[in-house]
């Protein structure tokens, strides 16, 4: 499959995620990433939103080889692209090589990381070692020089570094990871809702650091929030997911302007404006269908206000949709794009991006 | 019937460094009311003394100074005093994944503060009201929730689970700080939606603390902004969010992402790390304001510059004397 965005002439691949599925082993095994399809340019910003619960950390735990039992791939593969051409294949690595890897080529941010300091060292020992590790050039001077440097990039008082992380504020430990992720200059860097803890300007200020540095290091970055407005600022492309699956995919703009899946329309409706008029703010009714079922329908089906008989009878491939608005940018798992599933050309609502929630009441359970 | 008043908080940290120890005013004379049924949001710079301020008023942290009061009394330090306080004003803290424990279910976590201050109950009603409380924060299907420990459940879920905690015991009063900060839009309408709720049908009273300014002013009645440990703006939230008059919150509002909005975003933010020294008596925020002037290095009291809608800026000095 051509997962390659056209938007950009110069685009190429650092990571090729394909067909990778994760499940929770239990009675019922949770199969909480399913098939997914995804790929990341050099450089690039991919964005990456969905459900509470949809899949998001599993699958960025999954890329980095950090899941424990009982998660599990169960499917599909990871590849690395070298600059100069060469690949690894991610889930062939082991031992030594698999510590390299990780060590040079990816960083993560995790989520709850404000809890992922090590409370009995100071703000200045943690990243002295992440420093000595990573720039093992530097002499002590140097790197105090550049602790200090590091905490200002993230907008703390440098006389914090003798801090320990409990006397800091939860934004301010997020910086401290940001801090600590930037030092290990990796390929690619996965930032898990990185930002909850910051307020707007604090966060502006850091995600202008994040560009700046990614333009001057040509890192990529997988951006993963709840955070819609955001992401569509900071994004190059936007992927969504829901139960699982990747739902829709494609550049910013054109996600921004015309989204294809009824989810992605509802998530894009439902966010509260700042100025606007606060009446009847509710989000999309119904339920997250149970991640231990499998699902040979449309997992959105129950919440949809476009539902056909197809879309409970067959899952809809994430595929392009040259002849939709969104042109030959992105994918999208909707059998509204598709006249021979559908029955119909997609509903004229649904281009103009309508999303007319459907009663509580009507949605079948 | 005021719920909580809250007059002149203070609290100070001392910090080590190299040169030896600095004191910090974390929370700096802050004053407000928090009333049965309504919600006070309040939002403000990372770092600026929410979460201390909240853990104040939870009683997890003891004030340096300064006092609150529920209805108009003091409420005493003993330990029956301290419990049923802990029962009447519950928070739901920033952090959901460290403030779970490990070892214990989600069952655990909501039939314990139910058992605790709920009454006698028999079993099968706290199972019953265990399942209601899930239900009411989207985590379905609450037969098969019940079981899991918090490592098994994603961050937004564990979020809920912290939510679904703090209103077991039915409390009057609720300090969210941070609660929907790991949640989609969705489910996140649908928790704000339904702590609006309980403060209209159970006078619950409010405090949310937040960085979303949208919500901040569609689910609460005041707002009040905090900068380095100080309330420098307060008011109706739609005056606070739609007319911001002090500097700093006009900084915040200019950088808040607005989707459903007309006004584009210009106001480039000057980085700020640096902190103020404990006994500076100017204003906070002068180091960063572009409307600085000599008086700023003392620092302003609060200026009223609408109905109930006060800021503590001397470019609103003038002001007092029109309206007095
Ligand atoms: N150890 C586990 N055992 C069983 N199920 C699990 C386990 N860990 C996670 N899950 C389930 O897997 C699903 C995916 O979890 P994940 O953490 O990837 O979600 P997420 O998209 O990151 O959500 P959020 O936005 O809330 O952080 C969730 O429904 C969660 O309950
Ligand atoms: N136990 C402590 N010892 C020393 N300093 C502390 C302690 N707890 C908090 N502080 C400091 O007090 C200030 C206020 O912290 P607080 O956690 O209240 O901020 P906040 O407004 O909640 O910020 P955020 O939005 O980032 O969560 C910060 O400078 C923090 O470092
Ligand atoms: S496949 Fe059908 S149910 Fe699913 S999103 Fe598309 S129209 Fe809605
Ligand atoms: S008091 Fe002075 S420094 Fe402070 S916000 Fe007002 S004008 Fe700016
Ligand atoms: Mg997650
Ligand atoms: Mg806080």
């Amino acid at each position: 499959m051509n997962t390659q965005p056209t938007f950009s002439e110069r685009w190429s691949p650092v990571l090729t995620v394909r067909g990778l599925s994760v499940d929770y082993e239990a009675d019922r095994p949770v199969h909480a990433v399913r098939e997914v399809d995804l790929a990341l340019g050099r450089g690039e910003i991919l964005g990456l939103a969905g459900e509470s619960g949809c899949g998001k950390s599993t699958l960025a735990y999954a890329v980095n080889r950090l899941l424990r039992p009982p998660a599990h791939v169960v499917g599909g593969e990871v590849v690395f692209h070298h600059a100069d051409g060469a690949e690894t294949d991610v889930f062939a690595l082991d031992g030594e090589q698999l510590r390299r890897f990780r060590w040079n080529r990816l960083a993560m941010v995790f989520q709850g990381a404000m809890n992922a300091l090590n409370p009995v060292l100071t703000v200045r020992a943690q990243l002295e070692d992440v420093i000595r590790a990573h720039e093992p050039a530097t002499d002590r001077r140097e790197r105090g020089r550049r602790c200090a440097e590091l905490l200002e990039l993230v907008g703390v008082d440098p006389r914090r570094l003798d801090s320990y992380p409990h006397e800091l504020s939860g934004g301010m430990r997020q910086r401290v990871m940001i801090a600590m992720a930037l030092v290990l200059r990796p390929d690619v860097l996965f930032m898990d809702e990185p930002t909850t803890a910051l307020d707007v300007v604090v966060q502006r200020e850091i995600l202008a650091e994040i560009t700046r540095l990614r333009a001057e290091l040509g890192f990529a970055v997988v951006f993963i929030t709840h955070d819609m407005s955001l992401l569509l600022e900071i994004s190059d492309r936007i992927a969504i997911m829901y139960a699982g699956r990747v739902v829709e995919e494609g550049g910013t703009e054109r996600l921004r302007r015309t989204p294809l899946h009824p989810y992605t329309l509802g998530l894009l409706r439902s966010f509260p404006s700042l100025t606007g008029d606060p009446t009847g703010l509710h989000g999309i009714p119904g339920r997250t269908p149970d991640l231990a079922e499998s699902l040979d329908r449309c997992a959105f089906a129950e919440r949809c206000p476009y539902r056909r008989e197809v879309c409970d009878g067959e899952q809809p491939p994430l595929v392009a949709h040259p002849d939709s608005p969104a042109g030959a940018d992105g994918r999208a798992a909707c059998h509204a794009h598709d006249p021979s599933r559908y029955g119909t050309a997609p509903p004229e609502s649904l281009l103009r991006g309508e999303f007319r929630p459907i009663e509580e009441s009507e949605v079948i359970r | 019937m005021s719920t909580f008043e809250v007059r002149d908080l203070v609290k100070e940290f001392r910090l080590r460094e190299k040169g030896g120890r600095r004191r910090l005013r974390a929370v700096d004379g802050v004053s407000f009311d928090l009333s049965a049924g309504s919600t006070v949001a309040l939002v403000g710079e990372s770092g600026s003394g929410k979460s201390t301020l909240a853990r104040m008023l939870a009683r997890l942290l003891p004030p340096s100074s300064g006092e609150v009061r529920v209805d108009g009394r003091v409420v005493g330090t003993g330990r029956g005093a301290t419990r049923g306080y802990r029962g009447d004003v519950q928070m739901v803290f920033q952090d959901p994944f460290a403030s779970l424990n490990p070892f214990h279910t989600v069952g655990h976590h909501l039939s314990r503060p139910l058992r605790l201050h709920g009454g006698r109950l028999t079993s099968s009603e706290l199972n019953e009201r265990v399942e209601r409380l899930l239900e009411r924060v989207a985590l379905v299907p609450p037969d098969r929730v019940v079981g899991k420990q918090p490592h098994e459940l994603s961050g937004g879920q564990r979020q809920r689970v912290a939510i679904a905690r703090a209103l077991a015991p039915g409390p009057r009063v609720l300090l969210a700080d941070e609660p929907v900060s790991m949640l989609d839009v969705s489910v996140r309408l649908d928790i704000l939606n339904l702590m609006d709720r309980l403060k209209a049908e159970e006078d619950l009273a409010v405090l949310y603390i937040t960085h979303d300014l949208a919500t901040a002013r569609h689910f609460s009645e005041r707002v009040l902004v905090m900068y380095r440990g100080q309330v420098v703006e307060r008011g109706d939230s739609d005056d606070v969010i739609l007319r911001p008059r002090h500097p700093y919150t006009r900084l915040l509002r200019s950088a808040a992402p607005d989707p459903g909005g007309s006004d584009p975003l210009t106001v480039p933010v000057e980085p700020a790390s640096t902190e103020v020294p404990a006994g500076d008596q100017g204003c906070p925020f002068r180091a960063r304001c572009p409307h600085a002037m000599s008086v700023c290095s003392r620092r302003p009291p609060e200026f009223p510059v609408g109905d109930g809608h006060l800021t503590s800026c001397w470019l609103y000095e003038s002001s007092t004397e029109e309206n007095t």
